[in-house]
Order: C-alpha cells, then sequence, then structure tokens
C-alpha cells in the first residue's frame, strides 16, 4: 500500500512550490521593468502603490477580467488548449529542482532528461498556438520559435554531458553533492557560455527574441490571444526563465551550496539558491537592455554551425582529460 | 536511488513511488491552467462582433489564407533535429556511466560521434544549415 502520508506530503510541497513560482512570475515582471527602466534612465512603473509594487497585482486583475476573444477562424479545441500546454509543460519542469538538499519534490535519477523533456513539450504549446490562432503572425511567430527552441535544445542538452560526465549522475542532487569542493563553472566553462546562450535562446528571450519581434512579428505566436490566455503564455515564459536559471545554477554554481567561512556558513541554503538564480535573472534583463535582436540567419547558423561543434569538442576534451586524470 | 514498491501478491507489479510525484505535479499544473480559465468565464465580459473576431492584420482587411507555403528549410531543421537529439539521448547513459567504462567506452563514444561528425558536415557541405 502507498503511504497516504507521502502523497500529502508531495501534495503541500507542490503548493509551496507553485505559490512561490507564481510570486516568482509576478515579481519577475515588475523586476524586469524596473531594472530596464532605470537602465533607460527611466523609472520604470511607479503609479500603482509604492514604486510600483502593486503593479503585478494590478496586471493579474485586468488579464482576469478582460474578454477572451476565440478569432472566428481559429481551431477552436487547440486554440483554447494551447496556453494550458505551455503552462503545465514549464510548471511541471519544478518538480525535479531542488531547492536544498532533501527538498526536491521528485528526486528521480534522470533529473536532467525529464526537464530536456518537458522543455520540448513546451514546444508543443508554442506551435499548437500559432497554427491554430490562422492569422500570418502567430504561424511565422510559431514556426521561427519551434525551429529555434528544437536547435538550441541540441546544443543545451550536449553541454550538459560534460557536467554528466563529471558528476556521474543526472540526478540534480548529485550533481550538487558532486560540487562540495569547487562550482563546475571553473573546469566546465565552454558548457556554462554555451547552456546560458541556448536557454536564452530557449525562453525567446533579448537577443534571441525572434518569435516575438514586436518591430515585425506583433507578438509573435500569441498574437491573437487575450486576457487570462495571454497571461497563461507569460507564466510560462517567466517560469521557464526560472527553471533554466535554476538549471544553471544546479549544474555549473554549486545549487544550493555557499561559502564556508565566518558567518556566511550560517546562512540558509535557500537563501545562497534563490540568490545565485536571480543574480542569473538578472544577468537576462542586463542583455535584453544592452544587446540589439540577431537576424534569424545569424541565430540559426550561431546555433547550428558555432555551438554544436562548441559542445561536441568539450565533451571529447573533457572524456580525455577525465581519462588521463 | 530507485526505490519501488512491490504490489502485493502480483508477480511483476512494479510501483515506481519516485515518480509518483511527477503525476501528481501534471495534475496540478493541469489545475493550475485552467482554474483562472474556468474561473474567469464567471466574471469577464462577453461581447463578440465579427471585426473583433478577425485575425489581426495591423487594421488592414485580412488577405488570403494563413496556411500558404512556408520555407523547406523548417523541415530540414526538423530532420536535422531528429538526428542530433536521438545523438544527445544515446550520450546521456554513456555520461553517467563514464566513471566505469574506461578507455574503451570513450573510445566507442568517439567512434559513434565521429560517424555522425560525418554526416554533419556533410550536411554543412550541402548547404542545409544555411539559412538564405
Amino acid at each position: 500500500m502507498m503511504d497516504i502520508s507521502i502523497i500529502v506530503g508531495t501534495i503541500v510541497k507542490i503548493a509551496i512550490v507553485v505559490t512561490i513560482t507564481m510570486l516568482h512570475v509576478a515579481y519577475a515582471v515588475y523586476f524586469e521593468r524596473k531594472v530596464i527602466g532605470h537602465m533607460q534612465a527611466r523609472l520604470g512603473p511607479m503609479r500603482v502603490g509604492p514604486h510600483g509594487l502593486l503593479q503585478p497585482i494590478a496586471d493579474f486583475v485586468k488579464l482576469f477580467f478582460k474578454e477572451d476573444i476565440v478569432p472566428s477562424n481559429a481551431d477552436k479545441p487547440i486554440f483554447l488548449i494551447a496556453p494550458v500546454i505551455s503552462v503545465v509543460a514549464a510548471l511541471a519542469s519544478l518538480a525535479v529542482i531542488p531547492l536544498w538538499e532533501t527538498f526536491a519534490i521528485a528526486n528521480i535519477n534522470i533529473g536532467i532528461l525529464y526537464i530536456l523533456a518537458l522543455s520540448s513539450v513546451g514546444a508543443y504549446g508554442i506551435i499548437l498556438a500559432g497554427w491554430s490562432s490562422n492569422s500570418k503572425y502567430s504561424f511565422l511567430g510559431a514556426l521561427r520559435s519551434s525551429a529555434q527552441v528544437i536547435s538550441y535544445e541540441i546544443a543545451m542538452g550536449l553541454s550538459l554531458v560534460g557536467v554528466m560526465m563529471l558528476a556521474g549522475s543526472a540526478n540534480l542532487v548529485d550533481i550538487v553533492n558532486a560540487q562540495s569542493k569547487y562550482p563546475f563553472i571553473l573546469i566546465q566553462p565552454v558548457a556554462f557560455f554555451v547552456f546560458l546562450m541556448a536557454a536564452i535562446a530557449e525562453t525567446n528571450r533579448a537577443p534571441f527574441d525572434l518569435p516575438e519581434a514586436e518591430t515585425e512579428l506583433v507578438a509573435g505566436y500569441f498574437t491573437e490571444y487575450s486576457g487570462i490566455r495571454f497571461g497563461l503564455f507569460f507564466i510560462a515564459e517567466y517560469a521557464g526563465m526560472f527553471i533554466m536559471s535554476a538549471i544553471a545554477v544546479i549544474c555549473f554554481f554549486g545549487g544550493w551550496k555557499g561559502p564556508h567561512f565566518w558567518i556566511l556558513s550560517h546562512v540558509p541554503n535557500i537563501v545562497w539558491f534563490l540568490l545565485k538564480v536571480y543574480a542569473l535573472i538578472f544577468f537576462y534583463y542586463w542583455i535584453r537592455a544592452t544587446l540589439p535582436r540577431y537576424r534569424y540567419d545569424q541565430l540559426m547558423s550561431l546555433g547550428w554551425k558555432l555551438f554544436i561543434p562548441l559542445t561536441l569538442a568539450n565533451i571529447f576534451v573533457t572524456g580525455l582529460v577525465k581519462l588521463l586524470y | 536511488m530507485f526505490l519501488g514498491i512491490k504490489a502485493c501478491g502480483m508477480p511483476g507489479t512494479y510501483i515506481p513511488s519516485n515518480y509518483l510525484p511527477i503525476l501528481i505535479i501534471l495534475i496540478v499544473a493541469t489545475l493550475v491552467g485552467l482554474t483562472p480559465l474556468i474561473l474567469g468565464v464567471l466574471v469577464r465580459p462577453k461581447r463578440p462582433y465579427s471585426i473583433k473576431l478577425s485575425p489581426y492584420e495591423s487594421g488592414n482587411p485580412p488577405v488570403g489564407d494563413t496556411r500558404y507555403k512556408f520555407s523547406v528549410k523548417f523541415y530540414i531543421i526538423a530532420m536535422l533535429f531528429m538526428v542530433f537529439d536521438v545523438e544527445a539521448v544515446f550520450l546521456y547513459p554513456w555520461a553517467v556511466a563514464y566513471d566505469k567504462l574506461g578507455l574503451y567506452g570513450f573510445i566507442e563514444m568517439m567512434l559513434f560521434i565521429f560517424i555522425l561528425l560525418i554526416g554533419y558536415i556533410y550536411a554543412w557541405e550541402k548547404g542545409a544549415l544555411e539559412w538564405e
């Protein structure tokens, strides 16, 4: 018999993680607007609440009360279900992420594979949304986005092979524990660089945000969406950003581990973890405010002609060095 | 790591308990996605008319069908993805077991990557990776 307390415990854990993620999504949008505002010598949102702190809540209420428009020649069932697929793929990825050593919803030994599989499922949400909208902007955005996501997924998958070779496991808890002496970024800098670029492309963020390039495609694959369905795509995008940053922190920056000296060793693990994750998310915003958008041919050749050979070479070198020492 | 629970008395029945949370989170995530949609029906307005429901084309009346021919490049990318993603999946168990495989495993996998590399160079030479 399955112990009922395990199921209840799991549901409580899931409730905690999903609530944190929802709060993260709300305030990541606010944080992004503030950061980019200040980088462009503006103030960002200021009107709702002190320093615009209630802006995310106002946004949510607005989206919730907006009309849900379904275009007349859209594929109705697919159009309605596509944002839910995106959100499920993004939220389900949270299951394997360990916030600290004993806190992961599912401590399974195929953690990395699971994350990559679900990021492939996320591509379905995008392409189904674009296809079913029956609008030219949506369709082009979906084509671009799915081609980009699958191209960079290869580079991302290959960049993590080096990490798995060093840790001898695909379990995310084991990978963090393997970094107790030094974080893997010191010995896998190439893999980290490729992973970071691929993660930005995978989440359709600037400078690889061609699927939703405002100047040419309006909003890309979710042009026809309005109200809360539009909000669901936003949740999926920002949750995806959190997950990708968390994977980068777990695989390259030692996850929840912090420095072990003086007062710093008394800081709780979760603080270190979130600090690293938000430093990476800040980096996402920073490059969005700094870099111009790539051209599509440049994007594809960067992924196929540079990152894939680079990661294969990284696997070769890692294997060779591990063999010799 | 892989703790399973034998269902009582039934040979070959195996419930991987580590994967149960995955099932639960899939259900919870679906609920999180659907709840605002269903609750929203109660509060949001629904006042459709034909112009509002036409696809957005920057204010002009929509022209032609959306499902027209698109670049064959996207198909090539999809096929290449199949090849390389399968390669990546083959690399995972190898990477996890790398410590135990030693020199033999290293040479085996490098041969595998080398064969794929020939295909990669062929695709590159044929212009499959060019985006004009």
